[in-house]
């Protein structure tokens, strides 16, 4: 598959700069684990959040950063789309006889951020045991549906930074609300900034589909078991953002070569 | 001094033809000022800790994003950086000018530009906001001129441990991570995760005499009178001599990475 063969271009190319690639890898880890501490010394101080134990908000923190970084891996060519839209190279990716998508996924891979999912699997090693939760299969697959839920969601918001883009040429500061806002504010499950701001997240960006109500069902606390499907409702979103950089391409204006 | 003011006011007009930029920033650090804020207004009904108020903190958190460009830690001139990485350090080598000065007023004033465009919205709107939720009053005047002389400093000893990344930049040859690494590093000990008031005791005591205290920390916590008195000035003191000690340093180190730099390009 041609995707797999540019997967394996950037990898040998990122490794061309060995000492480069294990920095970035270390930036990555360290900032993760600044976050972590974060989390830690606000718990050392006030003992719980909304009813959140320690190790419970770790299990929403992990979801939130492995979906975050498979995300941000794979799609990143997404978020530095405005530059490729402004040096006009995106005339030239209409040429080529593949889908415009495609291509741009193919563009670039930043395999260093890949370095959050694996811290993501030591959170969730210290959370899984210490939340106390009885690990039936149901649940597992459940957690297993909010990393990748999650990962789809944060996919399809780049997908819709980059839509906005093709009418916009420059990228817009304040996407970044949804994408980074989402990941720095995900750690905590959503219910905790109030009524509002979980609406928010459900119906307009639905990424507390991802951790509040799946993790309320791992957790015991809802009596709806439905909650725990909300990370397969939530791939609705995938319907206007797909529609949006469709129109996008149709729209699409080159900015000169 | 007069090429160095010059650049200062250069850069500064440069900057604020930005505006419609800073109107999207200002979108942003609302959004985000508002929910850290309703993070700690979850956190404090399990009590408020002796460190901070509620309301010290979210005046805290208000100021901070108003003037994030002063403040924040990561905030380069990426123009340096390009021409660290691209070869463009061989003109600046040229020019007449120490370049520690140049670069130093080119970054102070990019930082103060930004900060002027933003600052004013987040301020009145943060003012107006009810009660514990919004900026407050300073409790005193003297506390007021301790935040504007601290803020001075903090951006000046901002843009001196940004000196120190370019610095870093100019030995190595893939910058990006170093960077990465020292600015999460440099943000995370000054507070950008969570204010120094939340972190465990023995470190909020080390990190308050560490220049990392020295940076956004400090007038932040002047302002609502959460440091005051002696400790205010004690603190005021911390920053003056950390100013001084980091921009002794990285003029020395600049001094010597340019005796046997390498031009990436030409």
């Amino acid at each position: 598959m041609l995707y797999l063969r540019f997967l394996s271009m950037h990898l040998r190319a990122q490794m061309q700069y060995k000492s480069s690639f294990v920095m970035l890898l270390v930036s990555q880890f360290v900032m993760t684990m600044g976050a972590a501490a974060g989390v830690y010394f606000l718990y050392l101080q006030f003992g719980e959040i909304e009813g959140f134990a320690f190790p419970e908000v770790i299990l929403c923190f992990a979801v939130i950063l492995m979906g975050f970084s498979i995300a941000e891996c794979f799609f990143y060519g997404l978020d530095s789309f405005p530059a490729l839209l402004r040096r006009a190279e995106f005339d030239r990716v209409l040429c080529r006889p593949r889908g415009a998508l495609y291509q741009v996924l193919c563009s670039t891979v930043e395999i260093y951020r890949l370095a959050s999912l694996l811290q993501g699997i030591i959170m969730l090693a210290y959370a899984l045991p210490a939340s106390g939760v009885h690990w039936t299969p149901e649940r597992c697959a459940v957690l297993g549906g909010m990393v990748l839920g999650g990962a789809s969601i944060f996919a399809a918001l780049f997908l819709t930074y980059g839509a906005i883009c093709f009418f916009t040429t420059e990228g817009i500061e304040f996407f970044n609300i949804f994408t980074f806002g989402g990941r720095e504010f995900g750690r905590y499950p959503f219910s905790i900034y109030g009524k509002w701001a979980l609406r928010f997240f459900t119906f307009i960006v639905p990424l507390a589909c991802v951790q509040y109500y799946p993790l309320c069902y791992i957790l015991d606390r809802t009596p709806n078991p439905a909650w725990a499907l909300t990370p397969l409702a939530a791939q609705l979103f995938w319907l206007p953002a797909a529609s949006l950089w469709r129109l996008g391409i149709r729209r699409y204006r080159s900015t000169g070569s | 001094m007069k090429t160095y003011t010059g650049m200062l006011r250069i850069r500064f007009a440069a900057g604020m033809q930005y505006r419609a930029a800073a109107l999207g920033g200002l979108v942003t650090q609302f959004f985000w000022g508002g929910f850290e804020i309703l993070l700690y207004a979850a956190l404090y009904q399990n009590g408020a800790p002796q460190s901070i108020t509620f309301a010290q903190l979210t005046s805290y958190t208000w100021l901070r994003q108003a003037f994030l460009a002063l403040l924040f830690s990561l905030f380069f001139d990426a123009d340096i950086f390009a021409s660290i990485e691209q070869g463009g350090l061989a003109y600046e080598l040229c020019r007449p000018a120490d370049l520690y000065a140049l670069w130093f007023s080119r970054t102070a004033a990019g930082r103060l530009s930004n900060a002027v465009l933003r600052c004013g919205p987040i301020l009145i709107v943060a003012a107006l906001l009810p009660a514990p939720y919004g900026l407050m009053l300073p409790p005193s005047l003297a506390a007021f001129a301790a935040f504007v002389l601290s803020l001075a400093l903090s951006w000046l000893v901002g843009v001196a441990n940004c000196m120190l990344v370019y610095v870093i930049c100019c030995h190595t040859l893939s910058p990006r991570g170093v960077r990465r690494i020292a600015t999460s590093v440099v943000s995370f000990f000054s507070g950008e995760m969570i204010p120094i008031p939340f972190f465990p005791p023995v470190m909020r005591n080390v990190l308050i005499y560490l220049p990392f205290g020295a940076g956004a920390n400090m007038p932040l916590r002047v302002y609502s009178g959460n440091i005051a008195g002696t400790e205010a000035l004690t603190g005021i003191a911390l920053q003056v001599f950390w100013l001084v000690a980091l921009v002794l340093l990285g003029h020395l180190l600049l001094g010597r990475v340019l005796r046997r730099v390498q031009l990436q390009g030409g």
